[in-house]
C-alpha cells in the first residue's frame, strides 16, 4: 500500500507529466520561423532604447535598511499587542526597553546625517545670460 | 521550423487529424492585439463590450502582441504608425492573423488621393487576412470578419505548400 507521502510523490509526478507532456507537444507543433525583429524588446511598438538594467541611487540603499529596522519593530509590536494583556506590566516595561534600543538607533542614525537627502549644490550661473530679444526690447522702452 | 509545421509532403489521416485539432483550438480562442488606430477602434471596443460580446467566440484582447494571435488594425494608418505597426506584427508571435477593418486600413480610405500623411492600406506593410470594409464597420461587420477568419483558419494545413 502507498504511504502518504507516496501519494504526494504520485501527485507530484503527475503534475510533471503534465507540465513537461505540455511543453514537448507545443514544441512539436509550433511554428518556430524566428528573425531579428521577431525577437525584439516589446515597447509599445517603439524601439527600445537603453539598457533594461536600470541602476538605483546609491542613496536608497540606507534609506531601505532603516526602513527594513523599523519594519522589523512594528513585526515584533503585532504579537506583543495580542498577549499585552496576559502579561501585564512586565510585557510593557519589556516592551519600552525593546523600543528604547532601537530608538538610541533611529537618534545615532539622525546625528550621523543619515536621514538627510544627499542633495547635489543648485548651480549658480556665474556669467550673465546672453540676452534675449525679449529683453533688448524692454531695455529699449525703459530708457525711452 | 517546427518539427511538424509545414514539413510534410502529403497527409495522412493522422496529419489531418491533427490538423483538424489545432485548427480548432486556434480558430476558438483568437486573442486580439488591444490597439486601435482612430475610429474604426469604438467600434472595435463596442464589439468587444457586453453588446455584441466577442468572449463568446474566444475572442478578447492582450496588451502585448507576444500573447496576441490577430492584429485588428482598426483605424487610419498614418506613415508614422505604418512603422510602428511593422514591428507589432513582427513581435506577434506564429501563428498569427492581421484583420484589416474599415476603408482606411483597406486602402486609404477618404483619404485615397490627397492624404500627405496616410498609408494607402495597412496592406502595404503586413500581409492581410481578412478585409472588414465599411466607415466605420459597424460591430456585426467585424464579427463577419472575424468568422471570416475562423473560416480561413479552419482550411489551414500542416502539409508543406507546393506551388
Amino acid at each position: 500500500m502507498l504511504t502518504e507521502f507516496g501519494r504526494v510523490f504520485i501527485f507530484f509526478l503527475v503534475g510533471a507529466i503534465f507540465v513537461a507532456g505540455g511543453l514537448v507537444f507545443a514544441w512539436l507543433i509550433r511554428p518556430k520561423r524566428w528573425y531579428p525583429n521577431k525577437l525584439t524588446t516589446y515597447e509599445c511598438g517603439e524601439e527600445p532604447v537603453g539598457d533594461s538594467w536600470v541602476r538605483f541611487n546609491i542613496r536608497f540603499y540606507v534609506v531601505a535598511l532603516i526602513f527594513l529596522l523599523f519594519d522589523v519593530e512594528i513585526i515584533f509590536l503585532f504579537p506583543w499587542a495580542l498577549v499585552y494583556k496576559n502579561l501585564g506590566v512586565y510585557a510593557f516595561v519589556e516592551m519600552l526597553i525593546f523600543l528604547a534600543i532601537l530608538l538610541i538607533g533611529y537618534a545615532h542614525v539622525w546625528v550621523k546625517g543619515d536621514l538627510d537627502w544627499d542633495k547635489p549644490e543648485p548651480e549658480i550661473l556665474s556669467h550673465r545670460q546672453p540676452f534675449t530679444l525679449k529683453d533688448q526690447l524692454q531695455q529699449k522702452e525703459v530708457p525711452a | 521550423m517546427g518539427l511538424l509545421d509545414k514539413e510534410f509532403n502529403n497527409s495522412n489521416v493522422v496529419i489531418t487529424s491533427l490538423d483538424n485539432l489545432l485548427n480548432w483550438a486556434r480558430l476558438s480562442s483568437l486573442w486580439g492585439m488591444q490597439f486601435g488606430l482612430a475610429c474604426c477602434a469604438i467600434e472595435m471596443m463596442a464589439t468587444g463590450a457586453s453588446h455584441y460580446d466577442l468572449d463568446r467566440f474566444g475572442i478578447f484582447f492582450r496588451a502585448t502582441p507576444r500573447q496576441s494571435d490577430v492584429m485588428i488594425v482598426a483605424g487610419t494608418v498614418t506613415l508614422k504608425m505604418a512603422s510602428r505597426i511593422k514591428r507589432l506584427y513582427d513581435q506577434m508571435s506564429e501563428p498569427r492573423y492581421v484583420i484589416s477593418m474599415g476603408s482606411c486600413s483597406n486602402c486609404g480610405g477618404p483619404y485615397w488621393e490627397h492624404g500627405y500623411h496616410v498609408l494607402k492600406g495597412v496592406d502595404r506593410v503586413i500581409p492581410v487576412d481578412v478585409y472588414v470594409p465599411g466607415c466605420p464597420p459597424r460591430p456585426e461587420a467585424l464579427i463577419e470578419g472575424l468568422m471570416k477568419l475562423q473560416e480561413k483558419i479552419r482550411q489551414q494545413s500542416l502539409v508543406k505548400k507546393t506551388a
